[in-house]
């Protein structure tokens, strides 16, 4: 049990300025389940796609049976025996099983022989106790049975490594079950599985070991059984830059914005909403912590009327707003800071200044007597906001495009700031910013909470959560897992309910 | 696909090295042009300078070869500006020539059936009609696309075929002049013919609403806030809807609004100069308009100098072929290749543009 298959030394990998791995060691054994957890952003996917060629790291070195490792492309990996399942499937949705298999493998292309492929994979399915059919399309096949071709396709190939991103992120509750059988076969059969995850329950259930990383770093690695979900969580979640600000208290009482039970459908199953509930006060700003793809999209979406609700209610000062349209409810004093700023903040091929009137562009003074659009007046507009704003370059005639991250995710602030609103949903308002622009959006935020506006802020980043929030919520595959005020519970805790674990220590799965 | 030309408050935001690169690329873009034409004449043994001389000349030598040029400019200007109208929304319409076919078709109705009324209400009313016909047939293939999805390149390919038959079958049947020796509709009644305006050519009034349609276009889309709202939609649906834009309603609008103008078009064709209905009136002006509206870098002024451009080829190309017995048709071949080209202009401009760029960063 104790011989090392694979061994990842001082593996470095850095995009441009960002080191995504920092001299990472990492080592597989013989017939167990290591376990790689980590929050969004730490390091995990960057590692494997090292391993499996993807990328090329910048130092370090991987060792496969004690032999040092030259990765090209996922083809070397294959041919060594390593099998990588990905998040997101990479099968060809109108051709079959067996053709979605041999995909690749076959020598002569002008006649393909399925015959020989066919009772290998045949053998393969029998072996695990697949029910596949191979001339099913894949297109007509549950998620459940997509990944099983997936990992029929990498034992094919003939991995004895397996890696798995995020196996469960896509399946429901009977087809998780049905995974964990499968790989404890894989096991028995010899065969090492490196399994990617940020679900705590998931990985102890599961692993034998987890090395834990965090901002690129190896954390620690342990054996799964010998720690608690609490320490895994509180290593996962850790503790980077702080941010601290001055918190006025909140002083009223009457609620802004009330979502009772929403439910909306989500682009997976874990990313639907499940009745969601909750409230904010004039002058509060609610947190909403989880890790990506637990229903945050959804979430800003349905709260924005860009995603229909299919239950429950929403309302705003008092009045039902379930189904009141996006123009109508950015009327009433609604802003959002939407998720992807490229695609859905701003529009690239705008110059800045007609971008901050994207919300406001119907109204005087930059459109009168209904018909008559004043370039003149969304110009000096755009003069004004550059300035107050602080973007660079100062020029509000610049096309978005141009423009850094940051000073792009600026010019959505003066948008939406700048009209006044009653309501704030923002998405990650300082993902991919520095620190100095991230203090900016902060300061931003709380300047509108004391001007009395509501304020959801939604972010995978929990430090940001607990320096600007008054109240925090966390959501979990869809499901609001708890509510606590920041400085009121340890790290430890938040990282249960991140992790799929509720307040009251009970194992949510479904 | 930030495409301008001329002096406007846009082009001032463009006028760094961009412009530059753009103003290259054209001129690229024509030299290449000229110069593949030129070989293509000399290898039919002709002398392409004395072609291109006749070419010339044939567009704009007299009063009336200039008149021409004039009437062949008209439908393609106002098609190329209704055409700018939904390239800016982001949608691609092949179908100014199904939407030009389908208003003749509504004008000739209007004009030869509906009787009694007076000049000055009858002209309108045609030109509304007109309008109405092409921009309903193309907002069929925006509403089609924005609640279906489907292909408004497809649809409205498919619905020139029907625009282009179902004249074909009125006028050989339904609406055909009596006694009915040759397929065609009866004439309009004078009432509504557009006025010539200039003494020995057939310049019409047409050529005014052309004008009129140039700052139309213009205010509709950057002086108004359905222009800035159609533009929204067109460089980025996801980011219009999230600010609350209807994207289904402005794609329809613009496709009608489009096909309103290519409608225009086609009523002053035969307004102006056919004064009935006969299947081809059309001529395929309406996808010569779309290398217009390319070429124009759907700009309205751009627009107004490309159409210029094109009606002079076709006005220049008849004395090119009655002087030296080259086909017509060879200005079909030039078009061709500017579409080609100004499809192109981009990896043209890009390349000009690395260039710039790194003398900028020498001199900084």
């Amino acid at each position: 049990m104790q011989d090392i298959v694979l061994e990842m030394k001082g593996v470095t990998k850095r995009f441009g300025s960002l080191v995504a791995n920092d001299s990472v060691d990492f080592d597989l054994r013989k017939g167990e389940v290591h376990a790689l957890l980590g929050e969004n952003g730490a390091g995990k996917t960057t590692l494997m796609n090292c391993l499996y060629g993807i990328y090329r790291q910048e130092e370090g070195d991987i060792f496969y049976k004690g032999q040092k490792l030259e990765l090209n492309n996922p083809k070397d990996a294959i041919k060594v025996g390593i099998g990588m399942v990905h998040q997101h499937f990479m099968l060809v949705p109108v051709m079959t099983v067996l053709e979605n298999i041999i995909l690749g493998q076959t020598d002569n292309l002008k006649k393909i022989d399925f015959k020989t492929p066919r009772k290998k994979v045949q053998e393969l399915c029998d072996t695990y106790g697949f029910q596949l059919d191979l001339d099913a399309k894949i297109a007509d096949l549950s998620v459940g049975a997509q990944q099983k071709v997936e990992l029929v396709k990498a034992l094919y190939r003939g991995a004895d490594v397996l890696i798995l991103d995020e196996p469960t992120a896509v399946l429901t509750p009977n087809e998780v079950n049905e995974l964990f059988v499968i790989l404890k076969q894989f096991i028995e059969q010899g065969k090492s599985i490196i399994l990617i995850s940020h679900k705590l329950w998931e990985v102890k259930r599961l692993s034998n070991r987890c090395t834990v990383l965090r901002s690129g770093k190896v954390v620690q690695t342990v054996n799964t059984d010998e720690v608690e979900e609490t320490d895994m969580a509180a290593m996962m979640v850790g503790k980077k830059v702080t941010f601290s600000y001055e918190k006025t208290p909140v002083t009223n009482t009457d609620n802004i914005l009330e979502v009772d039970s929403i439910c909306a459908k989500g682009l997976n199953l874990a990313s639907t909403l499940k009745k969601v509930s909750f409230s904010i006060k004039r002058g509060e700003i609610l947190g909403v912590a989880g890790v990506d793809g637990n229903g945050q999209f959804e979430l800003g979406e349905s709260l924005m009327g860009l995603t229909p609700l299919t239950e429950g209610k929403i309302s705003f000062d008092g009045k039902d707003i379930s189904t009141m349209p996006t123009r109508e409810r950015i009327e009433n004093g609604f802003a959002y800071i939407p998720e992807d700023r490229m695609t859905q903040g701003l529009v690239m091929d705008f110059s800045l200044s007609e971008n901050y009137v994207l919300n406001k562009y119907e109204h005087e003074p930059y459109t009168t007597h209904k018909v008559v659009f004043h370039s003149k007046a969304v110009e000096s507009h755009g003069e004004v906001l550059t300035e107050e704003y602080d973007v660079r370059p100062r020029n509000p005639k610049a096309f978005a495009k141009s423009l850094s991250g940051g000073n792009q995710q600026k010019v959505i602030l003066a948008r939406e700031l700048s009209s006044d609103p009653k309501i704030i949903i923002a998405m990650h308002p300082t993902r991919g910013l520095d620190i100095g622009a991230s203090e900016f959006v902060h300061h931003k935020l709380l300047t509108a909470k004391e001007n009395g506006s509501g304020v959801l802020v939604i972010s995978a980043d929990l430090d940001e959560i607990l320096a600007i929030a008054d109240r925090v919520i966390v959501i979990n595959e869809g499901k609001i897992m708890g509510e606590f005020v920041p400085g009121e519970i340890d790290l430890s805790e938040i990282g249960l309910m991140m992790g799929g674990i509720s307040r009251n220590g009970e194992e949510v799965q479904e | 696909m930030t495409a301008k030309v001329g002096k406007t408050e846009i082009t001032i935001k463009k006028k760094d090295k961009s412009f530059i690169a753009r103003i290259g690329g054209l001129v690229v873009t024509f030299a290449l042009v000229l110069v593949i034409t030129a070989l293509i004449i000399a290898m039919s043994g002709k002398n392409p300078i004395e072609a291109f001389g006749y070419l010339f000349e044939g567009a704009f030598s007299s009063t009336y070869n200039i008149g021409e040029t004039m009437v062949k400019t008209i439908p393609l200007l106002i098609a190329g500006l209704g055409l700018c109208i939904c390239y800016r929304t982001g949608l691609t319409s092949v179908g100014a020539e199904g939407q030009m076919a389908i208003a003749g078709l509504m004008t000739t109705i209007v004009g030869v059936y509906v009787t009694g009324l007076p000049r000055l209400v009858m002209i309108p009313l045609c030109l509304i009609c007109g309008m109405i016909g092409g921009g309903i047939w193309a907002g069929i293939a925006g509403f089609l696309k924005a609640k279906f999805g489907i292909s408004e390149i497809i649809n409205t390919i498919m619905l020139n075929y029907i625009a282009s038959f179902t004249v074909s079958y009125m006028c050989s049947g339904p609406i055909i002049e009596p006694p009915g020796t040759y397929i065609q509709s009866s004439m309009l009644q004078d009432t509504a013919f557009l006025t010539k305006l200039v003494p020995q050519t057939r310049i019409h009034t047409g050529i005014i609403i052309a004008i009129i349609s140039i700052v139309v276009v213009y205010l509709l889309i950057w002086k108004s806030p359905l222009g800035y709202q159609m533009r929204a939609v067109g460089y980025n649906p996801s980011a219009a809807k999230t600010s609350g834009i209807n994207v289904t309603k402005n794609l329809v609008l613009a496709m009608f609004l489009s096909g309103a103008f290519c409608g225009l078009a086609g009523a002053i064709e035969i307004m102006g100069l056919h004064h009935r209905l006969m299947p081809g009136f059309t001529s395929e002006l309406g996808f010569d308009a779309m290398a217009i509206a390319l070429l124009g870098g759907l700009h309205p002024v751009g627009v107004t100098l490309s159409a210029l451009f094109f009606g002079a080829l076709r006005a220049g190309s008849t004395t090119m072929q009655r002087a030296m017995q080259i086909p017509a048709s060879l200005v079909s071949i030039i078009q061709g290749l500017i579409i080609i080209f100004v499809m192109m202009q981009g990896l043209f401009s890009n390349f000009i543009i690395k260039i710039s760029k790194g003398k900028s960063g020498k001199e900084a």
